[in-house]
């Protein structure tokens, strides 16, 4: 049984942004670390692993520098990394990226028992479209905002989150679950995995080594195999210094309510 | 299955995916049917609903109330609840027959399981969890104006794109406006190429529009029907349990009602109301150290350097004068709301709305406004 | 010459300091007030394998070096001295002297249990009437057939009333002083051993402290450490490495309170600004910033000579000295510079400056210290 965790490495939004003049994300200044959600991923795809001895194979898209992020996971206790990275990829939008991520797995090989994890969304672009897209172009079944699983024989039993309850799944193995923070608590990396995390395998998939799988297309990779495209990118006007509102009676907090509106945060 | 070699002026119409649940629908659909008659009306084209469910036929008449020319209506108990392979299955097939310009759906856990789902089978574009949609140009720029620190020229730029290396004109292309970076930075995206340009729209962003009779019984049904094998099904829903919300932990909620000492004149009450404020904010209750200290709160609702940092789209401080303290714990929210009956209370440095007066009578009201505001 | 940490060592760093933030830092002031024990933290500090993190992978450790080992106990007591002491302790002074000087058997039977069995660890050398003077111990091992029996008792022993595993140290032979002192092996669970009074400190509330005492107690003769006689020898190369770990200890505690107090100096506005803009407050956290750098240079290197398996003394000592001391004069001042809220119990900097104390004197006074480096320098 293996279990492929698909994981990104991306800029920690939590300190202080930074942004360029031009509208665009200085990446650049901001550190890096595992997208958030990804990491209940893993942490699932461990658990599983405590429990089955399943192997767990940890699979991110991005620059050759997001080998030190695989290699975080393998000193939580992954057994082995993927670093899928090339040019042909560059430009990538979820369409393209899971058009490759699809590949990437498809050339691991998904068994009749395994799994595949995702994590809900990246917090960089919040867009919860990669799993599902993986899971449409390798025909698995899916299930997103995974708050629950149990292993039950070729089957999980999944716990699926709505906004105003759940829904309980039960789904054939092979097949596809992103996860959400509420599913586990992500443990840290150990000591013992820490010195031993290099000697686990981390290979590379290039253009090259993907390029006879049949998901891989010129036209369906990269910024030409992207359907979207940025027309532009800006950063919403500073916020203005605090202002006293007159009056405390109900015409001030109607206005108060009216502005919040107005600004779509309530 | 996908759209090969797709020729863009095939595909006409603007279609608004409507989640139903037990046999209601969702107020996204609503919010979206009211924003796709704009877009539709800009392009000159005809709003259509899509709706699957069991027996479910009698909401069409509320859709076109909203505005909707037609409904396509599902019915069938297999679409009773909703299974991401039965959905997709139905709903690329009425696409690929139809072919719809323009697709949205909401951002509800179910959009947005569905609409990436699709979007791969059907080989188009997704811009997923957007807050502001637009066709017209003149008032896509208008929007720009007002809402980023954009260049004139910039903006004025907008009307064409670089597409494949060309410029290409973009005044009739679906514009979807987004956040990223958790607000720092907005986007919008564009699908040129590919059709139909797919939209998730969060909840509650966009405007309800104004309900009429007439449309509603002119509204037309097309009832379709689409080949369903409910044992072919691999993920099977067991079960759908409704939960009153729990107690969302302070760090990552999204809102934040915090009560300081103003309230020990009347602590019980001063609880109630922050209670109240809370739940109509879909919030939770924090308190300042003398508020855990007095034991008016449990210690898993201290807000400060010794508490908890946290940084909700809104924080509302109720009597908390703003100690040095507490400030380290808030100060990151992206809005704070203060309410003290002392105007000089530190806390009102940092707030971006201050409001001088007692608690006891102010909250009660601020519930009240929002409410209010919100079922507009 | 290279200033850079390993790959390896910078990820013990980052998950240390991790854990840290999650699992140590909010329950810090809590432990500090009612003096508890942490004992869960403790627990995961196994199943992370920070708690005998330098044993041997074929032991049950996790095979790490002194420099991550000094890292982790730095990054733990940045939030909580006493969690830093507890593995400071069990790894420097339980662990390593029987990784270095026991023999097959008894690595195969302690290191497991001091690692996957998760017992925490103690080391038992001082006594009443010997403090800094271990020769005048009237702590006695008698050779009785295939035991040992032990009389006295050992007081302030860290760890001790939740350890399962003791090395102490008693005069075999009392009549050569240290050369009479022989090393054991000895478990709470040997007949005639108990625990005597719980210290109430200063600081350090976390930290369990105890007396411990032998009475006609059973150390079986195989639960010799090394040979008879050697447990003089034993305990002073233990201490040497014992003490990277208080360096460590102390460099952590200043850091934290460091961090502390440029928090509260950028936030907290007199006279119309903030204070960390009157150069007063700039040169002081200047001073502090520079001592620190210093202080970790001695302390790496300290840690950098233990891995590579030379004699350490005098660098452990220079390092234990200056750090103990930058401790307390850090957390004094950050105390200073956040005025009445640094000496209220609402911020940790009153906790830091009384857990900083402790630093100067265990593990052999800063006046050993200075012996320690005056006797190998003249």
């Amino acid at each position: 049984m293996k279990i492929i965790v698909c994981v990104k490495q991306v800029p920690d939004t939590s300190g202080k942004v930074a942004v360029n003049a031009n509208g665009t994300l200085d990446r650049a200044s901001m550190q890096t670390i595992t997208n958030p959600d990804d990491l209940n991923a893993v942490e699932a795809a461990l658990a599983l692993k405590d429990q089955t001895g399943a192997e767990v194979i940890v699979v991110t898209m991005g620059p050759p520098p997001a080998e030190g992020m695989l290699r975080e996971l393998l000193a939580m206790g992954a057994d082995r990394g993927v670093l899928v990275s090339g040019r042909e990829f560059g430009g990538s939008d979820t369409y393209a990226t899971s058009q490759i991520l699809a590949a990437a797995v498809n050339k691991i090989g998904v068994d009749a028992e395994d799994i595949v994890l995702c994590g809900r969304q990246a917090i960089d672009g919040d867009t919860a479209q990669v799993g599902p897209q993986i899971a449409e172009k390798l025909d698995l079944p899916q299930v997103t905002y995974v708050a629950g699983i149990e292993k039950d024989g070729n089957a999980l039993t999944v716990k699926r989150a709505l906004e105003d309850g759940y829904m309980t799944i039960k789904v054939q193995t092979p097949c596809m679950l992103t996860c959400i923070k509420e599913l586990n608590e992500p443990r840290y990396m150990n000591v013992a995995d820490i010195y031993g995390c290099y000697d686990k395998p981390v290979d590379v998939f290039d253009f090259n080594t993907l390029k006879d799988e049949p998901l891989i297309d010129v036209n369906k990779i990269g910024l030409k195999g992207s359907p979207t495209n940025i027309l532009i990118s800006f950063t919403p006007p500073q916020k203005g210094a605090g202002q006293m509102l007159e009056g405390c009676g109900k015409e001030t907090t109607d206005k108060l309510a009216g502005i919040l509106a107005e600004k779509h945060v309530i | 299955m996908a759209f090969d070699n797709m020729k863009l002026e095939d595909f006409k119409g603007v279609w608004v995916f409507c989640e139903q649940r037990e046999g209601k629908l969702m107020p996204t659909d609503l919010e979206l049917i009211s924003e796709g008659r704009k877009l539709a009306d800009s392009l000159e084209t005809e709003l259509v609903g899509i709706l699957l469910g069991d027996k479910v036929e009698g909401l069409a008449a509320e859709l076109g109330g909203y505005g909707a020319d037609k409904v396509i209506v599902l019915d069938n108990p297999a679409y009773a609840v909703y299974t991401t392979e039965a959905y997709t299955d139905a709903i690329c097939q009425m696409v690929e027959k139809y072919k719809p310009e323009v697709f949205l759906v909401g951002a509800s856990n179910i959009g947005r399981d569905l609409g990436p789902r699709c979007a791969a089978r059907l080989h188009t574009g997704l811009c997923a969890d957007c807050t502001h949609l637009d066709v017209d140009t003149a008032v896509y720029q208008d929007f720009l104006k007002n809402n980023s620190v954009l260049a004139e020229e910039r903006i004025a730029g907008t009307d064409k794109a670089l597409v494949m290396g060309e410029k290409k004109d973009v005044t009739k292309e679906l514009k979807m406006t987004r956040p990223a970076f958790g607000g720092n930075l907005m986007a919008t995206i564009i699908c040129p190429r590919f059709r139909p340009s797919m939209a998730t729209v969060r909840p509650g962003v966009l405007k309800k529009g104004e309900y009429s009779e007439a449309k509603a019984a002119a509204v037309q049904v097309i009832k379709e029907e689409v080949a369903v094998d409910m044992s072919a099904i691999k993920a099977q829903v067991l079960e759908v349990v409704k939960e009153s919300r729990k107690l969302v932990d302070l760090v990552g909620a999204e809102y934040i009602v915090s009560i300081g000492r103003g309230i020990a004149a009347d602590v019980e009450k001063g609880i109630a109301l922050a209670e109240e404020l809370a739940e109509v904010l879909g919030g939770v209750v924090g308190g300042s150290r003398v508020a855990i200290d007095s034991g008016w709160l449990t210690a898993d609702h201290q807000v400060g350097q010794t508490g908890k940092t946290v940084h909700p789209k809104i924080y509302i401080a109720l009597g908390i004068s703003g100690a040095i303290q507490h400030k380290a714990g808030m100060q990151d929210s992206e809005l704070i709301i203060a309410v003290n009956k002392d105007a000089n209370a530190p806390i009102f440095e940092i707030a971006d709305y201050g409001i001088c007066g007692d608690l006891f009578a102010v909250a009660p009201l601020l519930t009240e406004s929002f409410k209010e505001a919100k079922a507009k | 010459m290279d200033f850079e940490l390993s790959r390896e060592q910078k990820m013990v760093q980052k998950m240390v300091r991790d854990f840290t933030e999650n699992e140590v830092k909010p329950i810090a002031a809590e432990t500090d007030r009612t003096s508890q024990y942490p004992a869960e933290t403790i627990d995961k500090l196994f199943r992370y394998g920070v708690m005998g993190m330098c044993v041997p992978k074929e032991y049950g450790g996790a095979g790490a070096d002194a420099v991550s080992a000094a890292i982790a106990v730095e990054e733990l007591s940045k939030s909580c001295a006493s969690t830093g002491d507890i593995v400071a302790t069990h790894n420097g002074l339980c662990c390593a002297p029987i990784m270095e000087n026991g023999n097959e058997e008894q690595k195969a039977k302690y290191l497991r249990m001091l690692t996957e069995g998760r017992k925490v660890g103690a080391f038992a050398l001082t006594e009443p009437n010997a403090g800094s003077d271990a020769s005048k111990g009237t702590c006695t091992a008698v050779l009785d057939g295939d035991h040992y029996v032990l009389n006295g008792s050992k007081i302030f022993i860290t760890n001790g009333y939740v350890a399962s595993v003791f090395v102490v140290f008693a005069m075999t032979d009392p009549s050569k002083g240290t050369r009479g002192i022989s090393a054991f092996i000895v478990e709470d669970t040997f007949p005639g051993f108990s625990v005597g009074k719980h210290e109430e400190k200063m600081g350090l509330h976390g930290s369990p402290t105890a007396e411990i005492v032998f009475t006609d107690c059973i150390v079986p003769k195989e639960n010799l450490l090394g040979q008879e006689g050697k447990g003089f020898k034993i305990a002073m190369q233990t201490l040497d490495g014992g003490r990277i770990g208080i360096a460590a200890q102390a460099l952590g505690i200043a850091e934290g309170a460091m961090a502390e107090a440029m928090d509260f100096a950028k936030a907290r506005e007199q006279f119309g600004r903030p204070i960390s803009k009157f150069q007063n407050t700039q040169f002081v956290f200047a001073d502090m910033h520079m001592n620190i750098e210093a202080g970790r240079l001695l302390l790496m290197k300290a840690a950098q000579i233990k891995s590579a398996g030379q004699r350490v003394t005098l660098d452990a000592a220079c390092a234990k000295l200056f750090c103990s001391e930058l401790a307390m004069k850090t957390t004094t001042k950050c105390v200073q510079i956040c005025g009445g809220y640094g000496y209220t119990k609402d911020y940790p900097l009153e906790r830091m400056m009384r857990d900083a104390k402790i630093t100067e004197i265990y593990e052999g006074t800063s006046e050993i210290q200075r012996v320690v480096i005056s006797g190998n320098i003249l």
